[in-house]
């Protein structure tokens, strides 16, 4: 398999990045901000990989694994809240839940 | 046996940590039980004790370490328990009279709010004390004399809702706090100067280190002088006791009886050792003592309220006390301590009887001719009297008195004045304490009154009675030294007296302290039964009416030091009221809450932008660790 | 350059910009569906076979199933659709579209800087992974298995319906 060069796979990583990044600021639908942050996620990981991939080890993998069980987990507590906040506003508007009791 | 000697102090101080823990929730019978218990089982502690010295003999001493502090290099301080015949004679007082006065307190308070606290409090107090007598070095003794001035500002405020009680238990706590403060200082110095604080050890270096009469013994003796003062009310720190009467009356006896003034006294009696290293102290105790027996007499004979004339009696009485350790008597006043104790309790648990009867009514004036209805008290009471007088030959008071004054005279140290102002004293004291009994007990009816108290409280006054006759036998002559028994005890601890001259004409003076205290009584009979008109006649003169303010101020101490400390502190804080270093704090409170609604802007309760400072911040980290 | 890589960084890119564009939902989610296939292909690319066969079963089938599902419960009518219109407006995004390209900047600066150097072209098989996972990464896999128990306890609890501080809200 063709080498590919490090700096490409960080500058991808670093664009899929800040575009999660800018998504999690610009959406107000508490969904969009949940798969902008997942994006940042894998961004992260793929810059795991590649440098994994950079010295032949497997460090860089596991790292993804352990990340990609932190989004699994994170999804599905953020999609549970996504249902009550339906359920109470009756909207997805992340900023409705600006007020906080207590 | 003597491994018991922890339980004495720890008996009271268990009760304490109960009743204050669980007191509220006890039914009162239990509160009175274990309050009352914890000190009787001391009591029976100590009289196991003392049992144990009866055969052992003098120098006997007892020493318990219970626990070590801490230990660096040489330094290990012990936490140790040290009873010898002077600690006996201070710890049997304590507790013997201290249960009588729980028992008495059981009737007395049982009709007032904070029963347990009462309780608990009067514990701490016994417990402190005990703890005082019982140290085996110089801190622990602190501790419990801080714990004693502790509690009397709990109980003398112990009716708190009256503001003016507050106002006398911060009078009395911050004034012994003057010689508090001293004492602290003069142990300072002896730790400084000995290297140890450990009182036996401390008094074998002062004796090798320190001659006679050098200036470092005279400095630290005098500031033990000051400590022992401020606690027991002596001039010039004897104002807070007789204002110390807003707490109940079971508090004054015991304050007055058993523990705190007398607390003064052991100190003196324990180190004396470094005050015959420093002759002038001494004199200065021994006229310290002359001057308040008499003043303090003299006030007493004004006063109106019943609770108050028992005060500066304490006051004097303790004059002699100090008379006696002055003049190098040292078991004298040990032995005056202990019959003090008897009968100052006595007088002040009836006394209390009597303001109970009167629904709390202490102006003697208002009394009168309670004889009939309250046998119990009247006899008991009249008990008190005599002993306090010093009526020859039937009382303790007077073989205690008698021996303080025959000293007084004839010891090395002592003088022919003090010795007159002892009798002058005793003069004194037998005119107010008949004056008290006259007014009380005596002439007609003024007021309805109810009868005797339960069995409760004339129990412990027939058993102080007793005692206050029964001391007396502590000063017949040994057969094998012909010392009296109460020398003779202390004699391991306290060194006698140096007699100036042998050929002191002891039946001289023995008659002439009788005729004192016996035309004191007259006097009083003269005064207030036969012609109580003439007594008035006098005070509504006009000389007589200004002697009388000054006497009934208490020779207007307290003015003095209004005019002298508190004004003068009261105008400076004024002064100093509105100064820059508040700004300081003021600006820092002012800057906090600037910040705080800075701060408090950025909460704003939204994701995204809480996100946006995050990513914000990123960005500036990120910048800075690349382009710098 | 190989071109493969090129391609997919092409396509990955360009999804996720659609992504985070899109008014509709579900829309958005099939974008996010092509941009997780191409990045598994970059990771096939860098030699991590396994990683970009996990890349499309969890992320692109899992995660993205959970997304759907979430989305269909929520039951969104066109009327959502307007309103994320609504929500899209320039002086909404311009603020955070500038501070992304300045974080994107900064990012491509540090990473431009490391310049020639290419992956070893190694593949690390599964088993290796495998063997990492279970002997120096024990803790931490133990510690994922803590996180997800945590997951799916916190999820239970928060979907319960009828809970009770909703009802004492509509009562």
């Amino acid at each position: 398999m063709a080498p590919v060069p490090i700096e490409g796979v960080l500058v991808l990583a670093a664009v899929l990045f800040t575009l999660g990044f800018a998504g999690v600021l610009m959406r107000r639908n508490i969904i969009f901000i949940l798969m902008s942050i997942e994006i940042m996620l894998n961004a992260a990981g793929l810059a795991f990989v590649v440098a994994g991939s950079k010295w032949g080890q497997p460090d860089g993998q596991v790292m993804f694994i352990f990340i990609l069980v932190m989004a699994g987990a994170e999804v599905s507590v953020g999609l549970a809240l996504v249902l009550r906040l339906f359920h109470r506003f009756r909207s997805l508007d992340a900023d409705a839940a600006g007020r906080m009791k207590g | 046996m003597t491994d018991l000697l922890w339980l004495i102090p720890f008996m009271p101080i268990a009760g304490f940590t109960v009743l204050v823990l669980a007191g509220s929730r006890l039914p009162r019978s239990v509160t009175g039980t274990i309050g009352t218990g914890t000190v009787g089982l001391s009591a029976v502690v100590s009289m196991l004790l003392a049992a144990g010295f009866g055969v052992k003999g003098d120098g006997y001493v007892v020493t318990q370490t219970l626990w070590q502090w801490l230990s660096v290099g040489d330094f290990s301080p012990r936490f140790s328990l040290y009873l010898d015949a002077l600690s006996l004679v201070m710890v049997l007082v304590i507790t013997c009279v201290g249960f009588l006065i729980h028992l008495y307190s059981i009737g007395f308070m049982k009709n007032e709010e904070g029963y347990s606290r009462f309780f608990a409090y009067m514990n701490l107090f016994v417990g402190s004390m005990l703890v005082l007598v019982l140290a085996d070095n110089l801190v622990s003794l602190y501790l419990g004399w801080e714990g004693v001035g502790l509690c009397s500002y709990l109980l003398i405020g112990f009716w708190y809702r009256d503001s003016a009680n507050g106002y006398a238990a911060r009078k009395a706590f911050v004034i012994t706090r003057v010689g508090d403060t001293a004492l602290a200082v003069g142990l300072f110095l002896l730790f400084t100067n000995l290297g140890t604080l450990q009182i036996q050890e401390l008094m074998q270096r002062a004796q090798a280190e320190w001659p006679a009469g050098s200036k470092i013994a005279v400095i630290a003796a005098a500031l033990l002088l000051a400590g022992a003062i401020g606690k027991s009310a002596q001039l010039p720190l004897q104002t807070w006791l007789p204002d110390a009467m807003a707490g109940p009356t079971p508090v004054s006896a015991l304050i007055h009886a058993a523990t705190m003034v007398t607390a003064g006294v052991y100190l003196i009696a324990r180190t004396h050792v470094l005050f015959t290293l420093a002759p002038p102290v001494q004199s200065a105790i021994a006229i310290i003592g002359a001057a308040t027996l008499l003043l303090a007499g003299l006030s007493a004979f004004v006063q109106r309220d019943i609770k108050r004339v028992l005060a500066y009696s304490t006051i004097s009485q303790i004059g002699y006390m100090f008379l006696a350790l002055g003049v190098g008597a040292w078991s004298a006043a040990l032995f005056h301590f202990m019959t003090h104790a008897f009968f100052k309790a006595l007088l002040f648990l009836g006394a209390g009887a009597v303001i109970l009867a009167m629904d709390h009514e202490h102006d003697i004036f208002k009394m009168g001719g309670l004889r009939s209805r309250m046998p119990v008290t009247f006899w008991t009471f009249l008990i008190g009297v005599a002993s306090l007088s010093a009526l020859p030959f039937v009382t303790s008071g007077f073989y205690s008195k008698d021996l303080i004054l025959k000293l007084a005279w004839s010891s090395e140290r002592g003088s022919v004045w003090l010795w007159a102002a002892g009798v002058a004293g005793a003069f004194i004291t037998s005119l107010y304490a008949f004056r008290l009994l006259f007014v009380v007990f005596f002439g007609d009816r003024l007021t309805r009154a109810k009868s005797d108290p339960g069995i409760s409280m004339t129990a412990p006054l027939v058993v102080l009675a007793a005692l206050s006759v029964a001391a007396g036998l502590a000063a017949l002559p040994e057969p094998a030294s012909g010392r009296q028994a109460i020398q003779q005890f202390l004699s391991g601890v306290l060194p006698a007296a140096h007699i100036r001259d042998e050929r002191t004409p002891e039946l001289f003076l023995l008659l002439i302290a009788s005729c004192a205290s016996i035309g004191g009584m007259l006097a009083a009979w003269l005064l207030y039964v036969l012609f109580p008109r003439y007594a008035e006649g006098l005070v509504q003169t006009r000389a007589g009416r200004s002697v009388h303010r000054l006497l009934f101020t208490g020779w207007g101490f307290d003015r003095i030091y209004d005019r002298l400390f508190a004004g003068p502190f009261l105008w400076l804080t004024r002064i100093n009221r509105d100064d820059f270093i508040d700004l300081v704090y003021e600006g820092a409170a002012w800057y906090s809450g600037v910040f705080h609604h800075l701060l408090g802007l950025t909460q704003t309760g939204k994701v995204r932008w809480y996100a946006f400072g995050i990513g914000l911040g990123a960005i500036i980290t990120i910048g800075i660790a690349v382009f710098l | 350059m190989n071109t493969p890589f090129v391609i997919a960084s092409v396509v990955a890119v360009v999804s996720t910009l659609m992504v985070i564009t899109r008014t509709n939902v579900v829309h958005a989610l099939l974008y996010l569906i092509v941009s997780l296939l191409s990045v598994s292909l970059v990771f096939f690319l860098l030699g991590a076979p396994f990683i970009a066969a996990l890349e499309i079963i969890i992320y692109a089938g899992a995660i993205m199933v959970l997304f759907v599902f979430v989305v269909m419960m929520l039951n969104l009518g066109p009327q959502s659709k307007t309103q994320e219109r609504m929500w899209l407006i320039p002086e909404v995004w311009t603020g955070p579209a500038v501070l992304a390209v300045i974080l994107l900047g900064e990012l491509v600066y540090i990473f431009a800087s490391t310049g020639g150097i290419t992956t070893s072209g190694k593949t690390v098989p599964a088993g290796d992974v495998g063997f990492a996972l279970f002997g120096p990464y024990l803790l931490g896999v133990e510690l994922a298995s803590m996180l997800l128990l945590a997951g799916i306890v916190g999820a239970y609890h928060l979907g319960r319906r009828g809970n009770d501080d909703e009802q004492k809200e509509e009562r």
